[in-house]
């Protein structure tokens, strides 16, 4: 599966959601994902991924790991994994 | 009803190992917290804390009480001798029968749980020592007060999260003013520094890796603390039949429950919980001169509390003063209100605001006089210590100058 299927799929699951209901060009918000499931959609994408996400709930917007899309978070992982070598 | 005085106070905390040198901590706005030092703190992305350096001093404590004391009970034990030798009380026939001790915690004997799930998982022994269960439980701080003082009143604990001491005392409050006891120890103690307690609070993503920076615009989260805050209350007539030494009274208290939401809070719970310990007290909104905040410097709690202060107060919310020493003492979570009460009690009884220190920058969110990082001499003689639990959980004392 690619990286963005199993992005789509951990957050379709966290929105109860069918993945195909989720896009690039989707929102957490868009989805429905309150704070708290933003927090264990991060820990999902780590367990999946073996990446650590650098991300502080109380800061959104400064963490170094955009969420404002899934394009974004799809882009996150992939610079993740290139720097994980 | 009876009036209830405090009439001692004992502290063990990352600023000191006494309540004058914590007092003196907090009007030095002087910052305990530091880089943690345990085993497999480097597996941590959390590597800061307020963590209690050089306790117990060797010999504190024999061989046979270590193997029953958790750390947070050997707080609790400390700060209750600090409390109830500057109290005076010996507690002995009629005293003995009806005192008890209620006290605070969330976690209980964390590294106790910590040390032995390690023992049994990761290094595969088959065996713990026989003492783990009655080291660990959240009663065993409580229960050794009341072994070595002697108080066989109603004593337990209670288990509300980042209440829980408020709780404790409110209820200890509660106890004394409806002369079902003359005295009551209580308070609150809390040891979650170690790997597994600071690992599951990573996982929230509410924790800061610099600074706890309550009120200031760029607040990243909160720090951890740990230690003990333990007070004697005490039924006026009897401290003042015996000519004690009184710090001040305990005006009264409320608490309410959110029923929201299990971590985010909510102005109107924390208001309510304001409002009514200001009615308990029987105290007009304009007649405190200073809060101590719940102010853990996460996004959330501090926009919303100074919110709810906003609501309560009205234009008074601009002339009063509010302050976090979680800027300095770290959050201690179950024992967190016990350790700032002290910081209630030094505005009521030597006039000094303790400040809210590492605040940078001003955030129109919490538009209220934070005392930014020096303290402050003000005379005040009404004052609140609010306490926002995980789970909507509410605890708010209004503490008097006597």
């Amino acid at each position: 599966m690619s990286i963005q299927d199993q992005v789509i799929r951990i957050l379709a699951e966290q929105a109860v959601l069918e993945p195909s209901d989720v896009t690039m060009d989707s929102t957490l918000e868009d989805l429905g994902i309150d704070s708290m499931g933003v927090v264990e959609s991060i820990f999902a994408i780590e367990e999946v991924f073996d990446i650590s996400v650098p991300f502080n709930a109380n800061q959104p917007a400064d963490s170094d790991f955009d969420i404002s899309s899934v394009a974004s978070i799809v882009a996150g992982i992939k610079r993740l994994k290139a720097e994980q070598g | 009803m009876k009036r209830v005085v405090i009439t001692g106070a004992g502290t063990i905390n990352a600023l000191g190992l006494n309540v004058p040198d914590t007092m003196a901590a907090m009007q030095n706005g002087r910052c305990g917290i530091g880089k943690l030092e345990f085993r497999d703190v480097e597996r941590l992305s959390i590597q800061i804390g307020g963590q209690v350096k050089n306790f117990p001093p060797p010999e504190r404590y024999n061989r046979q009480q270590l193997s029953l004391y958790d750390r947070f009970t050997q707080f609790t034990l400390d700060a209750a001798e600090q409390a109830i030798s500057q109290s005076g009380l010996v507690f002995s026939g009629e005293l003995s029968a009806k005192a008890g001790v209620v006290l605070g915690t969330a976690g209980g004997g964390v590294s106790t749980w910590d040390d032995n799930y390690r023992a049994v998982y990761e290094e595969g022994k088959n065996r713990v020592h026989p003492f783990v269960v009655p080291k660990l439980m959240n009663n065993a701080a409580a229960s050794h007060v009341s072994m070595e003082h002697n108080l066989k009143g109603p004593s337990f604990t209670v288990s509300t999260a980042c209440a829980s001491s408020n709780h404790a005392m409110a209820q200890a409050f509660a106890m004394v003013r409806s002369g079902m006891a003359p005295a009551m120890v209580t308070g609150g103690s809390e040891s979650m520094l170690c790997f597994g307690g600071v690992k599951a609070w990573e996982g929230l993503r509410v924790m800061s890796r610099d600074a706890c920076r309550p009120f200031s615009a760029n607040r990243n989260g909160m720090v951890q603390g740990e230690g003990a805050g333990i007070f004697v209350f005490e039924e006026y007539e009897h401290a003042r039949a015996r000519g004690a030494d009184i710090l001040c009274e305990v005006a009264g208290f409320a608490m309410t429950s959110d029923a929201s939401d299990i971590v985010t809070p909510s102005k109107a719970g924390a208001a309510r919980a304001m409002k009514g310990a200001l009615q308990d007290a029987q105290i007009n909104a304009d007649q405190v001169g200073y809060i101590n905040a719940h102010g853990t410097g996460t996004a959330a709690n501090d926009k919303t509390e100074c919110a709810a202060v906003a609501d309560v107060f009205g234009p008074h919310a601009d002339r009063l003063m509010i302050s976090s020493t979680k800027s300095m003492h770290g959050h201690l979570i179950g024992g967190t209100g016990a350790v700032e009460l002290l910081a209630c009690i030094m505005a009521l009884r030597d006039g000094v605001i303790a400040p809210t220190i590492g605040y940078q920058e001003p955030d129109p969110e919490c538009a209220l006089d934070v005392v930014p990082n020096e303290a402050r001499d003000a005379k005040v003689s009404i004052v609140l210590s609010n306490a926002f639990a995980f789970g909507g959980l509410n605890a708010v004392i209004a503490l008097r100058k006597v």
